[in-house]
């Protein structure tokens, strides 16, 4: 297929751009396979280049003759353009709308894009699952790598080599793969060094009505007790649901099979009750009404903080027994690919410090998503402005996301990278000229070559230019676990990307720059007075007058 | 001390509002100015409450373990007590009733505080702050704007100060006139003067107008005030109030005024409510911040509910609308609500602070306040019910400006001299009495209670200690700092205020305060500043024999702040929290935990069992130590983990 059949009109000129907060730019609109092009062809005049893939809907209004479209993106911001003349206003909306909604991955623009910067590390190869378990050898050798997932057969949505206890062999695994929900056998995800202690995830087990029990799942998990210790299964569905699973098949751990374990269940939603959230909560923020009234009940009737505040507080939960009671800890829901890995990231990101760096966070990212298998493909497919009634989207990753920005903005010193790293790779995870967000697991973007055909978004950000952006001034590494408050009063709405485009950010940027500008000084002057103290050093030890003055 | 009848109750538990596990032990001690726990064995700090400060005790139905006491403050600080003896507990409450509503001024903390000032110092305090320096700041008296003497011995009216500025045209039969057609002869006159357009802002209260009368004095007066700004045909007059509300007051030979019999006025309702529907709602909005453990759909419900951020938002509205005339049209604006003493108050300092940036310095609002509330006759003993009095006339028309301001500070983070500790510190010492400056309801009171005679005044305190109210972002030559602020005030830019309602819950602030840490860097930076400046001119040679001596000096007193702030807050960031809410509450007195372990292990029995509870819908919390001082749970273990 040629991108050309899909472009009724490649170019309109006389066009008018309207943003929020911004001024109107008149200028050329050029749609090309992968880009809309708004170019007003002034010298050092901003150019609008928007990824077809980070449209998110298209909306058609005329005037008389004068058509407008508006251009709802799945990054959240909205535009308008205003095209003269109705029938190239159709051409256009029509190809955008064909044009993003392109659903064949390897016509996706990564697959086309060439790095227009050098490449000092290619990301595909910073955070292999072997390279993470060579950390762990370090600390413990209760824990071995197995490849017994190799072809993706096992497991679909795992990685070739996951971690498992040392004593648990592969046919062992094969076993429990048929007990677990898609094959997802309990894996490692963290290892908590201070104690020992450790949190798996997996999918939920397959007991059904009739309570259905599995040998060898149970000697998996118990093999990651201490003697004597007993360990928490963290369901992070409620019990009714957990039950009602058992009808389709699913189900839980009974006391009876697992008596060393208890299980605790927690309600965090499931996606299509996210991405509805997400459409509201979106509609709400752009609400222009002015009503106080009407903004906090739409705010309200959103639901997203409520999630926000359950996802952290059964991340907290786990953090705590893990650190706190010193008990090993499994956690799932249904499938094990959402709120599971919402909780097991979250937990790491409160104890681990390491997960607290930008590159730890990055690897954090591939551990307990891209290579947990979190279907990024089909999550992050339409954002909250699509018309298409949801079929798999949901804003699983954004409120992890969310999350981690509440720690943050509780610990601002804490982490090494600041707000604008977590917008980006919110960005990213839902329109990319990076391959890193494609497909929906290790096997998927192995079977598409992507490491091969594409540039991963961490070679992006691993060079200085990007990192110094990214970089928090205020990081002080604090090795210490950080116990985030989750009252109601303590988390806010993330304005970085609710609000983002809806209203101007001058101020706070200035105050951001002005933040910089202190410590950089500061640092400045220390450099200086330390130079100074040096010189005055030597031109001490050279004087020979003041040593027999002393 | 005759209303004390128990000066000392011993074993009375205080508990920590959101984890009763982390109680605390101690004797209770009543004084004729404070309340006073001091902890056994000296675990935690002593809690010091200023009697002014409660607003309510309410004492509960006694239970085996004791008698619970509610004490609610008006720093927004919650009690709650468990004595022992039911008796106690009846005599604690009613000595606490008795000492927190006194019956006479002169019991009032501000005149037995008597800190070591001597008396010459003393008197400076109250010279610190001086109204004409403002106004001549202002650039008057000019050719348009002249001092009145009209209302000295507060004769024309008595809630007015004795210094007024009035436009040059008005004589004194004019400015007596219009009194007698005003609400308490609260006639127009100046507020805020903007020297670079001649537009200004008058205050007044309500016309007399009832259905049809006029008087032709007040007619000449908003006429003499126009005819002050040469530049513009025509004035604004806000009615503060909403239009029904003004409506209704006609029908008591009140109202607003009628456009026809004004020349050249354009009239503008802007609906701000009245104080008691202000009241009621922060009361709501209070309780919403009180709730143990609140789903965010209870919060969220509760604060629109209560209607406080859309009450906050009309304030700033209103200032918005006025400072916009002032400054971009060039108009001036008489503004009055009913007795112009409450809203007008708001308004006229609010559009201050968006118009001049000297009222967003440290001295600059001072001076507002002092100016738009204290001297303008704002009823701080009323409002802030420091004697026993109608509750119907309590209000938070401060708590609102102060609010305001910390909403735009919020949005401006760089347009401010002073930071929210400083808003904070205002709001407790209004309440508080500890200093003479809002006691009594206007200036004729105040001169009659010889307040500047026999107490000290806050604002000298404030400038004293003005390190720990500086804004590290703040800086005189930024461009959010000059001009006109223009706040966006769609409902997402307000936000709930934790820092003044929740302040005693320090569990739900962030650990690491940005602020602080840039605060320290700039102590750090001015040390390096210096230390430079001295080794540049050591090495010029000048004294080089003291080199050593210097450079000794120099390394011992470097790069050590940074360590501390953050050290302290970690205290506070290694300390978890009830995540498991829902267990807790099963057993609520449960004894603490030793060594302040999940709850979940010392309840095994009813956890795995499927039951609701343990789908474990909302659960928050936050630990609250009770002091504002402790930055660390003195129960916690997590200490001796942080220093390992």
């Amino acid at each position: 297929m040629e991108f050309a059949e899909l472009i009724k009109t490649p170019r309109v000129d006389g066009v008018i751009l309207h943003r929020p907060f911004m001024p109107t730019v008149e200028g050329t609109l050029c749609l090309t396979g992968h880009h809309l092009i708004l170019s007003s062809r002034q010298d050092n005049a901003e150019e609008l280049w928007l990824l077809h893939s980070n449209i998110d809907s298209i909306e058609k209004r005329f005037v008389g003759s004068l058509g407008s479209i508006i251009v709802k993106c799945k990054d959240l911001r909205v535009i308008q353009l205003d095209i003269p003349g109705m029938e190239e206003c159709f051409n256009i909306a029509s190809s955008v709308e064909a044009l993003s909604t392109l659903d064949i991955l390897s016509l996706m623009y990564p697959f086309f894009y060439r790095p227009m910067f050098e490449v000092i590390e290619d990301g595909w190869n910073s955070f292999l699952p072997e390279d993470a378990f060579k950390d762990l050898e370090t600390m413990t050798d209760e824990w071995r790598l197995s490849d017994v997932n190799k072809d993706c057969t096992v497991c679909p949505s795992y990685p070739p080599l996951v971690a498992v206890p040392k004593d648990v062999d592969d046919d062992t695994l094969r076993k429990v793969a048929t007990f677990r929900h898609s094959g997802r056998f309990p894996v490692l995800s963290y290892y908590h060094k201070k104690n020992g202690m450790v949190m798996m995830r997996a999918g939920q087990p397959l007991t059904g009505t009739n309570g259905r029990r599995c040998k060898e799942d149970e000697k998996l998990i118990n093999a990651t007790l201490r003697p004597g210790k007993r360990g928490y299964i963290i369901d992070t569905r409620t019990i009714n649901l957990a039950q009602q699973a058992k009808a389709r098949g699913g189900g839980f751990e009974s006391e009876a099979n697992y008596p060393q374990w208890r299980r605790i269940h927690k309600a965090i939603e499931r996606s299509n009750i996210l991405q509805e959230s997400l459409i509201k909560l979106v509609e709400a923020c752009n609400d222009q009404s002015h009503s106080m009234d009407r903004w906090l009940s739409k705010l309200e009737a959103s639901n997203w903080q409520t999630h926000v505040k359950e996802i952290l507080t059964t991340a907290c939960l786990a953090a705590q027994c893990i650190d706190r009671e010193g008990a090993s800890v499994l956690v799932h829901g249904t499938e094990g690919t959402d709120s599971t890995l919402q909780v097991t990231s979250l937990a790491q990101i409160i104890l681990d410090p390491a997960c607290r760096t930008i590159r730890g966070f990055q690897g954090l990212v591939e551990r307990e998503w891209l290579q947990a298998g979190h279907p990024f493909h089909h999550r992050c497919a339409q954002s909250a402005f699509s018309n298409s009634k949801p079929r798999q989207e949901a804003p699983v990753f954004l409120l992890f996301l969310d999350c981690v920005w509440q720690i943050l903005r509780q610990f601002p010193c804490s982490f090494e990278f600041s707000e604008s790293f977590l917008v980006l790779v919110f960005d990213h995870a839902y329109a990319s000229q990076f391959g890193t967000f494609l497909g929906n697991s290790t096997a998927e973007r192995a079977k598409l070559s992507l490491p091969e055909k594409t540039v991963s978004l961490w070679s992006w950000v691993n060079r200085p230019q990007e990192l110094e952006r990214l970089t928090n001034p205020l990081y002080e590494a604090n090795s210490l676990v950080i116990w985030p408050s989750v009252a109601p009063q303590s988390l806010l709405l993330w304005e970085g990307v609710f609000l983002r485009w809806n209203r101007s950010s001058k101020c706070l940027d200035e105050a951001y720059e002005e933040m910089v500008h202190i410590i950089e000084y500061n640092k400045e002057l220390q450099n200086k007075v330390n130079s100074l103290r040096r010189q005055l050093a030597q031109l001490e030890t050279e004087d020979p007058l003041l040593q027999t003055l002393e | 001390m005759e209303h004390i009848r128990l000066p000392k109750v011993e074993n009375v538990r205080l508990l920590d509002r959101v984890s009763p596990r982390r109680s605390r032990v101690g004797t209770l001690y009543l004084t004729a100015t404070h309340t006073i726990f001091v902890e056994n064995e000296m675990k935690g700090p002593d809690i010091h409450v200023e009697d002014c400060l409660v607003c309510s005790v309410e004492k509960q139905a006694a239970t085996a373990s004791g008698c619970s006491l509610l004490v609610r403050c008006k720093n927004f600080q919650v009690l709650h007590f468990v004595v022992p003896r039911e008796r106690e507990c009846h005599d604690v409450h009613l000595s606490l009733q008795r000492l927190s509503q006194p019956e006479r001024c002169e019991e009032l903390y501000c005149f037995s505080y008597k800190p070591n000032v001597d008396e010459a110092e003393r008197r400076q305090e109250w010279d610190f702050l001086d109204l004409k320096a403002d106004y001549s700041r202002m650039g008057l008296p000019n050719s348009l704007w002249k001092f009145s003497p009209v209302n000295q011995h507060y004769k024309v009216s008595d809630t007015y100060p004795a210094d007024l500025f009035v436009p040059q045209s008005a004589t004194p039969p004019v400015i007596v006139g219009s009194s007698k057609f005003r609400s308490r002869g609260r006639f127009p006159t100046l507020s805020y003067y903007s020297k670079e357009n001649h537009a200004a802002i008058c205050r007044s209260s309500q016309p007399l107008s009832g259905f049809s009368a006029r008087c032709l004095e007040d007619e000449q007066m908003l006429e003499a005030i126009l005819r002050s700004n040469p530049r513009s045909d025509f004035m604004y007059v806000v009615d503060t109030r909403p239009k029904l509300n003004a409506i209704a007051n006609r029908a008591a030979g009140k109202g607003y005024e009628n456009e026809d019999n004004y020349s050249n006025i354009k009239f503008q309702f802007i609906g701000i409510e009245n104080i008691h529907v202000m009241r009621n709602s922060q009361q709501k909005m209070l309780e919403v911040c009180e709730l143990r453990s609140p789903s965010m759909s209870d919060f969220l419900e509760g604060l629109e509910s209560s209607g406080w951020l859309k009450h906050i938002k009309a304030v700033l509205d209103a200032g918005i609308f006025i400072a916009k005339a002032v400054a971009e049209e060039g108009v001036s604006v008489l503004v009055h609500c009913s007795d112009g003493w409450d809203r007008t108050a708001q308004v006229c300092s609010v559009a201050s602070v968006l118009l001049d940036p000297h009222y967003r310095t440290l001295r600059g609002l001072m001076v507002l306040i002092e100016k738009d509330w204290v001297s303008f006759g704002h009823k701080f003993s009323h409002r802030c019910n420091h004697l026993v009095g109608d509750p119907k006339e309590v209000s938070p028309a401060i708590d609102q400006f102060l609010e305001s301001v910390w909403q735009l500070m919020e949005q401006f983070p760089c347009a401010f001299e002073f930071n929210a500790r400083f808003l904070i510190t205002i709001h407790s010492h209004v309440y508080s009495c500890q200093y003479g400056n809002f006691i009594g309801n206007n200036q004729r009171e105040r001169v009659e209670l010889r307040l500047r005679e026999r107490t000290h005044s806050l604002w000298s305190y404030l400038w004293k200690n003005q390190t720990d109210y500086i804004n590290p972002l703040y800086r005189p030559d930024h461009s959010q700092t000059q001009g006109l602020l223009r706040p966006s005030t769609a409902p997402y830019c307000f936000k709930s205020w934790r820092g003044l309602y929740n302040r005693f819950d320090p569990g739900m602030h962030p650990r690491q305060s940005v602020e602080d840490y840039l605060s320290a860097i700039q102590e750090e930076t001015q040390q390096l500043e210096e230390q430079l400046a001295s080794h540049k001119q050591v090495e010029k040679g000048y004294k080089r024999i003291n080199s050593k001596f210097l450079l000794k000096k120099t390394q011992s007193t470097c790069s050590c702040y940074r360590g501390c702030t953050i050290l302290s807050d970690l205290g506070l960031a290694n300390t978890p929290q009830d995540y498991t809410g829902c267990f807790v509450t099963s057993s609520p007195c449960q004894p603490k935990a030793p060594d302040g372990s999940l709850v979940l292990l010392t309840q095994d029995s009813n956890l795995s069992n499927g039951s609701d509870q343990e789908s474990g819908i909302a659960d928050v919390s936050c630990r609250s130590p009770l002091s504002e001082d402790s930055t660390r749970d003195p129960d916690s273990d997590e200490a001796a983990y942080s220093a390992a």
